[in-house]
């Protein structure tokens, strides 16, 4: 009928007003600011207005995401950082704003080139954060960083060095434990097959 | 069907390696086209591309016809020298190729002879050079192609001086520089005809919506003449958003191009990546496997639904209603593009599309999530959004008989995608040349025949549950097995040849002309986009209408700048 459509549209919000409150009721005090109202509220079952409120509350980020590259060590004895980047170059190559660039070491007594990088540097203001670099490394050296708020005060602190650049393994561990273990067990069985075979 | 025979002495077969179409001698190209138009049922002009094939000295001009009945693309060529190139324009057999002739003037200087406003388009008029010449370089330029060979080559176009500013070009100054591109704007718009309006003289008024504006999708400007509240003519001016993004495509390299494609139409990504990777795979002659080819779909068409919220959302909050219905709707899309990033890794730049296949296989709990999301939720909302919007007496009365647009108009207007189907033409790309898996699958292209605003809002609906539909199945049809036809590789080999590569995104058909000579780069990327195309017919739409329905129309249309201004 003419003229009903105010009260259909004001029905709306109001279910809308009101499946918001009673669930807020139904969850008690741990709809907000923790994991598992976060967690409902990110899923199809909920109901109402389901707005995350950042900067107190934030969303748990899916192993997937991806911001600013990190290159990967493993701890040795002593501390000794083994790097498993050869500075073979292909994710300088393959990054599509060219926000890359890298030298590799010399021996200094030969002057013959060691696969290690001696310099390593990424625009982060340049990186689109497509992740290319991490998909074609072929040493599972260069992967991708999940931290989002990295607002800065000056331009020049966005170029990140080799010493800003390197995460240990248990950190990559830790935010990609499903790749992780994929590179683990793919390790392994590649040694598996070399130790058989040789 | 056999131009050769038609035309024996002005049409020849294009017969190099990897090519396919006709090549045209340029004076009989109207007469071409007007037969095809008139005879061949090939009335719907969807693509004119410009190529600079430096080496020959010649350009080239690519023009891609269809039946709106469906089937394959009839490609004409037409080459003519590089000094003083000019070419008779198919704007008057075509009004379709109004934009994108103005488009190859102002990026190749490229005349077009009887085109009715021969005006630059994208970049401004006081612009120097035609950027996709292939002897053109900007003034911060490195290298001709990626990958560059050092972060700071020594080369470069002259552009920076010693003291690292970017002077303007030799023989330009900005001192004492008039501009001129309003002056010509506007006594363009100003030739219309003065009708009569009764016994009162009165003055008529040009009003610029835009760029700056709330309600224009992006930084997009229309230049209206008004006569009292109605609207007599009007010119959309675009190029605010431009980055020259054809160019970037010629100095990235196959695979580098894929993210760079994430952000022209930045709210369907996974649609753009489709239609590039299919091009590219068509010149590559590769197919991907059976479950990429499912994902791929599943994937696009969630992209689809993604889109069409936030359109209906925006389309409600131009007429007024500030912002609820827009987030309502918005809210639904946030799960959706929960599950974009889980999956790709991000919610916006997806870049998930490779070379044969995909970047990496979905696993089974985010499947769960988007069956969920399919079969519970998303049906319901879109009832919910159908429920108090489509019967809203206000929505009614600003909508319907607005903005028409008639279905023979769309085909000559070479509109895209909801516009033209809420014409009354059934065209739809998965359809009437079908990809990937959407043969196989049962659903219908939506269409309506109002031509109106109101169609145009009720068809993506329509098309929301189209798409939900499309999914329930692929995800029921979805099988095992990999994800990538090869090892992933980040250098391709890309056999020289053409080829044009289309899918049918939210806003049209979004096609990728690519060509490659064999190099790791494209010799030429061209994007075909539908919303710089569908901007042509909106003049046509907006004749005589109020100026609030101005902004009706442009949300009914839907464009979104980063493909209108590549």
């Amino acid at each position: 009928m003419f003229g009903f459509g105010i009260f259909n549209g004001l029905g709306l919000t109001l279910k809308h007003l009101s499946e918001s409150y009673w669930d807020d009721l139904r969850w008690w005090g741990r709809r907000y600011f923790h994991p598992e109202g976060i967690g409902h509220r990110s899923s199809k079952d909920t109901r109402g207005i389901f707005t995350i409120q950042y900067p107190e509350e934030k969303l748990p980020m899916p192993e997937a995401f991806r911001v600013i590259p990190f290159l990967v060590y493993a701890e040795g004895e002593e501390g000794v950082r083994k790097l498993r980047c050869t500075a073979c170059g292909i994710c300088a190559k393959v990054c599509p704003p060219q926000c890359i660039w890298i030298t590799r070491s010399a021996d200094p007594s030969t002057g013959k080139p060691i696969p290690a990088p001696s310099e390593f540097f990424i625009d982060t203001d340049l990186c689109m954060n497509c992740g290319l670099c991490a998909e074609y490394c072929p040493f599972d050296a260069i992967k991708m960083d999940r931290e989002y708020e990295l607002a800065s005060r000056t331009r020049v602190g966005n170029i990140y060095n080799l010493e800003k650049l390197l995460r240990p393994e248990a950190y990559h561990a830790a935010i990609h434990p499903l790749a992780f273990e994929r590179e683990r067990s793919a390790r392994a069985a590649k040694n598996a097959r070399r130790t058989d075979g040789g | 069907m056999n131009l050769g025979e038609r035309f024996p002495q002005t049409v020849i077969p294009d017969q190099r390696p990897g090519y396919s179409g006709w090549i045209v001698a340029p004076e009989a190209l109207p007469d071409v086209a007007r037969m095809l138009r008139d005879e061949e049922n090939y009335r719907y002009l969807s693509s004119i591309t410009g190529v600079d094939y430096l080496p020959e000295g010649k350009f080239e001009v690519v023009y891609h016809f269809f039946q709106p009945s469906g089937g394959p693309a009839l490609v004409v060529k037409t080459r003519i020298a590089r000094d003083d190139p000019a070419l008779p324009s198919l704007t008057p057999v075509f009004p379709g190729a109004e934009f994108q002739e103005r488009e190859i003037w102002d990026l190749f200087g490229i005349r077009f002879i009887g085109h009715p406003d021969p005006r630059r388009i994208l970049l401004w008029e006081g612009f120097s050079g035609h950027p996709l010449r292939k002897d053109w370089r900007e003034p911060l330029y490195e290298e001709d192609a990626k990958p560059f060979a050092s972060r700071w080559p020594a080369g470069n176009a002259g552009g920076k001086s010693d003291d690292g500013y970017v002077r303007p070009p030799e023989g330009t100054s900005p001192d004492g520089w008039e501009s001129q591109d309003n002056r010509v704007l506007y006594a363009a718009l100003e030739s219309a005809p003065q009708a009569r309006s009764g016994a009162l003289q009165t003055e008529r008024l040009t009003l610029n919506l835009g760029p700056q504006h709330p309600s224009t999708h992006g930084v997009f400007r229309i230049a209206a003449l008004l006569d009292g509240e109605n609207v007599v003519d009007l010119k959309p001016v675009m190029g605010y958003l431009h980055r020259c993004h054809e160019k970037i495509g010629e100095r990235n390299t196959f695979l580098a191009n894929i993210p760079f494609t994430d952000r022209l139409d930045y709210l369907t990504s996974l649609s753009n990546n489709f239609g590039y990777v299919l091009a590219v795979e068509k010149l590559m002659g590769i197919q991907p496997p059976e479950r990429a080819n499912y994902l791929r779909v599943i994937l696009a068409e969630l992209t689809r639904i993604v889109s069409h919220l936030w359109s209906i959302g925006f389309l409600l909050n131009d007429l007024g209603a500030f912002f609820t219905p827009a987030l309502y709707a918005i809210e639904e899309r946030e799960l959706v593009l929960d599950i974009f990033e889980a999956v790709t890794g991000s919610r916006m730049m997806c870049n998930f599309f490779r070379f044969g296949g995909l970047a990496r296989d979905v696993p089974d709990d985010i499947l769960e999530r988007i069956r969920g999301l399919i079969e519970e939720r998303l049906p319901r909302k879109v009832d919910e959004l159908d429920s108090y919007l489509t019967e809203n007496e206000i929505l009614k009365e600003r909508c319907i008989g607005v903005g028409m647009l008639s279905a023979e108009q769309a085909v000559a207007y070479s509109a895209a995608g909801p516009v033209l189907r809420a014409s009354g033409v059934p065209y739809d790309v998965r359809k009437a040349e079908p990809y990937s898996v959407y043969d196989r699958l049962d659903w219908e292209v939506a269409c309506r025949d109002g031509g109106d605003v109101y169609d145009r809002y009720r068809i993506r609906l329509d098309e929301i549950r189209q798409s939900i539909r499309i999914v329930r199945q692929a995800l029921h049809d979805l099988p095992g097995g990999e994800i990538l036809a090869s090892k992933p590789q980040y250098q391709v080999r890309v056999p020289p040849g053409e080829a044009y590569g289309r899918v049918e995104g939210p806003k049209g058909e979004l096609g990728f002309y690519v060509v490659s000579n064999g190099a790791p780069n494209p010799w030429r990327y061209h994007v075909r986009a539908p919303s710089f195309i569908n901007l042509t017919s909106m003049a046509e739409m907006c004749r005589g209408q109020k100026v609030a329905d101005v902004v009706a129309v442009l949300g009914s249309i839907d464009i979104i700048l980063g493909e209108t201004d590549r």
